[in-house]
Formats: structure tokens, sequence, C-alpha cells
């Protein structure tokens, strides 16, 4: 029997020390996960990872039997980002996510297939056949969009395979302005890297100590988790086929074994949604787009 | 003398559309009252009589009109989208600002022969990005995101083919444009699904002893001292804590102006400059394209002598936000 949800584990968002982004993937070899996504999406400047490492990373994966994919940065802005594009669409040992349109008119010329990052902005049926027409094979829905929007651009999954965000703080925004930086009083071209020290980046409160986003250098995140584990049912009516787990730095294991547990072995989901409630950073969980009210909204009725 | 790029200014109604034209913009654009288009509020916006009008006022005048429809369509129905592409060419428009390749598709198969130029909420940054909507879809300008700085402003001039719109002045937007949802994360509305951001309907005011608190949609965006400037709760620039400071994290209340930078956007070859708006007032918008017509127009003629003058920034000053210019993005130390 196929799983009826494969599981993603999505780019890491965040700078972490090599030792323990090489652990982490150790773990995640081990996960019953299908698909790792790699690569550094959101910051050009970070770069302790080069491309040859991810995929020295890519290949280990590969041998654990997962499928691999190297993601592209979401936003370009130099020659030298759009070189190190050319690079990744140049390999041909694993598949691409694009990031943005840079990505997609240097595949699609090179006729090159692949999966439509949650980036790229997919919000009707008419667009994804845009895409399906450059060569996206698959797609990750925008985080924005409900299930219900899902199912209609994607025919209830008849269209393209799906796939859409399920655990992790969502990225909300990017910018050219580095606001961990900021923060520090730092400029972008002098930042010392401080984003390595927030392993789940830097919470911001409201001025009443509310949870709201998260800051992690240039790319806005929501400080809620967005947690999709009790939406079992509604996935499937969308016709979604994958969900994407995003690496976070506490317990994230606990969450692959739960999304396979509740998913695909029919596991009871509130004892395991308390248990990621419990361990979710600060913010809580979230799944307001899932429903189309504000992401940041919580609703969960036990049956 | 360089080349004069051309000044586009905003129109919010047929009135700011007249005015704009009698003050020297070169091309005005507007939207539909409906989602299809960006700045979609109350009380702003043309109904297609008013379109019809504005058109034939501003080509009576040798200018343009560009329409924009900037949002992306929605999933359970596209119909209004496509209806204004067809609204669009029917009314007189002369290009259309697009964002969604669903309708530039639709806009090529039907309508052949419409200019089309890429919306800022395209969030095209690169030459090779604004190849893929010129290969694809025969698009004939981009209107760049404010997120480069100049050198790669210049740099994606140098690689394309297709015209480059930049943002001259307005509301600064810290985010890349088409790729926010922070709008929606807290109101369930987005630039990108309602042609809104912070939406005034989920705007509170509170007033307390102490001040006045600012909520969007129940969230804290601001509190003000009694006797302190409020700005709209724009939730990218509110204060709120981090790590035990209470800041503008995100960015201040400013405006972008490029004054200072005029000269420069002309020689990298700039083929428009956009002032931002449509929200804003019809005064606001006669005064600013009053300003800007000048700056150009001084520009051309001297690049090399060119200098703000300082009553320029008086009247630009006076309508910026919270009173405060930045060149954003263009210049490296913002980032």
């Amino acid at each position: 029997m196929s799983l009826p949800f494969a599981l993603s584990i999505g780019p890491l968002l965040y700078f972490w020390p090599r030792e323990t982004l090489l652990h982490f993937y150790a773990g995640v070899a081990e996960s019953p996960a299908t698909t790792v996504v790699l690569g550094e999406t959101v910051c050009a400047r970070r770069h302790e990872m080069k491309l040859a490492d991810w995929l020295d990373l890519g290949r280990d994966l590969a041998a654990a039997g997962k499928e691999v994919l190297l993601a592209t940065q979401a936003l370009i802005e130099s020659e030298a980002d759009l070189r190190l594009l050319r690079r990744i669409a140049e390999q041909s040992e694993f598949g691409i996510e694009a990031g943005d349109a840079s990505a997609l008119n240097l595949l699609e010329q090179a006729g090159l297939p692949f999966v439509l990052g949650p980036h790229i902005n997919v919000y009707s049926r008419a667009a994804l056949q845009e895409y399906q027409a450059m060569g996206a094979t698959r797609w990750v829905a925008p985080v924005e969009l409900s299930l219900d929007a899902v199912g209609q651009v994607n025919a209830g999954g008849t269209a393209l395979p799906t796939e859409v965000f399920a655990h992790g703080r969502l990225p909300l925004a990017f910018s050219a302005r580095c606001f961990t930086a900021r923060h520090h009083r730092l400029s972008k071209d002098q930042c010392e890297f401080r984003c390595r020290d927030d392993a789940d980046g830097l919470l911001l409160s409201t001025g009443e100590g509310q949870p709201f986003l998260v800051l992690n250098g240039i790319q806005t995140q929501s400080a809620a988790t967005q947690c999709l584990l009790g939406e079992r049912e509604r996935l499937q009516a969308a016709g979604v086929s994958r969900l994407r787990l995003s690496p976070a730095a506490g317990n994230f294991e606990r969450v692959i074994a739960a999304f396979d547990a509740v998913m695909n072995q029919g596991a009871p989901v509130a004892a395991w949604l308390q248990e990621l409630a419990a361990g979710a950073p600060p913010g809580g969980l979230a799944n307001g787009f899932a429903h189309g009210e504000p992401g940041l909204a919580w609703r969960w009725r036990a049956a | 003398m360089i080349r004069k790029p051309e000044l586009v200014c905003p129109a919010g109604s047929l009135r700011a559309l007249k005015l704009a034209i009698d003050a020297g913009a070169d091309a005005v654009y507007l939207g539909l009252k409906n989602a299809t288009n960006a700045r979609n509020f109350a009380g702003l916006n043309f109904d297609d009589a008013q379109l019809r009008e504005g058109v034939a006022y501003a080509h009576g005048r040798g200018r343009q009109v560009l329409m924009a429809l900037n949002t992306y369509a929605r999933a359970d129905d596209a119909g209004p989208w496509y209806a204004a592409v067809d609204a669009a060419v029917r009314l007189g428009a002369d290009a259309l600002i697009v964002g969604d390749i669903a309708v530039m598709a639709y806009a090529r198969r039907v309508h052949p022969q419409l200019r089309l130029h890429l919306s800022v909420q395209a969030s095209a940054t690169s030459h090779e990005a604004i190849a893929l909507y010129q290969r694809r879809y025969g698009i004939q300008r981009a209107v760049l995101p404010r997120v480069l700085t100049l050198s790669q402003v210049g740099h994606v001039l140098r690689h394309t083919g297709v015209e480059i719109e930049v943002f001259g002045f307005g509301s600064l937007c810290v985010m890349v444009e088409g790729r926010c949802a922070l709008s929606s994360y807290a109101t369930g509305q987005s630039p990108n699904n309602a042609g809104v951001c912070s939406p005034p309907a989920h705007v509170r005011w509170i007033e307390h002893r102490d001040g006045v608190e600012a909520r969007l949609n129940g969230l804290l965006i601001d509190h003000y001292a009694p006797d302190e400037a409020r700005g709209y709760p724009t939730l990218c620039k509110g204060r709120f804590d981090v790590a035990g400071q209470r800041d503008y994290a995100l960015e201040e209340p400013t405006s972008l102006n490029t004054l200072a930078i005029l000269p420069e956007l002309m020689r990298l070859g700039v083929k428009a400059i956009k002032i931002e708006g449509r929200q804003r007032s019809p005064a606001y918008v006669e005064q600013v394209t009053r300003v800007w017509r000048q700056a150009i127009d001084a520009a051309a003629v001297a690049p090399d002598r060119f200098r703000v003058d300082p009553g320029w920034t008086a009247a630009l000053g006076h309508l910026a936000e919270g009173q405060q210019h930045t060149l954003g993005a263009y210049d490296r130390p913002w980032r």
C-alpha cells in the first residue's frame, strides 16, 4: 500500500552551525520522511554549506533512500545569486525546487522538470497549468492559500501532485533588509552572521507580549507554528499528497513521528497534537490559513 | 540632455487622474472597483464610465492610462480578472499592469496587441526573471520591486531589452511585493489575495488615559503617547518587542524618495518612474506630480548640475509618511 501522504522535509530556513545541521540530517535519514529539500533559500551570505557540501549531503540522503531536491534561493538580487542558480540548474544528480521566476526561466529553457516552491504564486488552476507547461511536475501551495482553494487549483489532486506546508513556522515575507542585523544595529554587509545565534529565529512580540512574528534574516516568519496534523480528512479532500515539515531546532524527530503516526498509521490525533503544542517554540500552534482565516488562528475540536 | 523617463502617477479617482495629467504626469495608472487591483479600498478606483472619461481626458492631452490588474485570480472564479482584461481593451487603456501569469496568458491569447507591463506584484528581481515573462507573455515593461540597490538596477537594465520602471516616491513597501503574507497572517486579507494590506476594516483605535492603541484584528501594532503623531497601523511599520527592545523592528513609518538619485536613475536608462499612492488624495497626487515634473525636466536638461531644490523637498516632506524620507534599498546602508 502506498502511503496516503508522503512526508517532505522542507529546506532548513535558519542558519545553523555545520555540525548541528549535519546531525539534524543524520536524524532525517533515519526517519520515515520520503523527500528532503536541501539548500539555502533565505540568505546568500550564509555560506557555511557550499553547493558541493549540499551535494555531498544529498548523496548521503539519497543513499539512505530519500528523494533529494535542491531548492533555489527565493529572493535573487545579484549576478552572484544567478551564478549559483545556474550551477544548481546544471547539476544533474538531483531534482530542483524552483524558488523564483529566475529559476523558472533557466529550467524551462534547459527543458528540465522541477517542483514549484511555495514562494511562487499559484492562486488558480489557470496559473498552475501555465507552470505545468513550463515543466512543473509538482507544486508546493503558497502558504496563504486555504485548503479549499488548494483543492480548486489542483482539481482535487488530479492536476499536479500537491504539497502543503504542514508543520513549522511559516515563511511569510522576504525583504532586501536583514531584520536580524538591524536588530543588532549592524548593516547587512557586516552582519556578523548574528542569525546563527537564533536556532528558530528571533521572536518579535506585540507591545502586550503576544508572540507575533519571527525575524530570520531577510525573512519574516510567523511566531506560531503552523500545524495541520488535525486536518487529515480536509487534506485528502483537497487532493494533497505531500506534507511539508519545516525544520526546527527542538524535537523535530517527534514532529516527523507525529505526522507519520497520524497521517499514515491512523493514530488518534489528540495526544500527538498535545505533544506538538507542548514542544512548539513560543507562539503556539496555528492552522488559520488552511481554513481560509487569518493565518495565526487556531481551530481544533476533538472529534 | 538625457532621455526623460516617463512620470507615472497614481489615480485613485477621476479627480486625481485629471489633476495628475494637468500637473504633468506622462501616464496615470488606475484600477477597477474590485479585487482585481492591489488598492481595493472603498471609495477608490474606477467604474467603466469613469475609466472611459479618464482615458478620453488623458488621450486628449497626449498622455497615457495604464490599468493595474495586479492581484491574483481567485481559485474559485478567475472570471473577474479576465473580464477586467477585456474591459481594459474595450475602454482604451494603453497598457495592463499584471502580476499573475494566468492573467498574462489570457491577455496574450485574447488580446495580442495589448501592451503588458509586469507588475511589481510579480516579484521579478532579476533579468532572468524578467526574461521569463518577456519570452512567454511578451511583456514590454517591468516594474522592479523595491529591493534592489542602484547598481543592481543598473545590472538588470544592462541585461534586458524590456523597459524598466522603478518606484520614485511614496509609501515604502519593505517586503518584496507579491511575496508578503504578513497581512493575511494577521487579518486573512493580503495584497495577493484581496488587494489590500493591513485592511482598514480590521483597524481599531482605542483611546486610553496614557495614549492611543492602534490594533489590527486585535493585535497591538502600536501605542502612541497622547502628544505623539499617529501613523496608519500598517503591520510592518508598527512598534514591537524584540529581545526586550521596543522599536520599529521592521521599518519606521517613512516614505521612499529618490529625488537625490534621479540623474543616476536616468543615466542607467530607467524608462519610467512611478509615484506610489492611489489611496492618497487628489491634492496629494497633484502636488507630488508637480514636484516630480519639475525635477525630471531639470535633470534632463542638466544632469550634472542637478540639485534637489529645497522647495521640492519641503513640499514632499510635508506629504511624506511620518514626514520622513529614505532611499530605501537603492542605498546600501538601509539594508
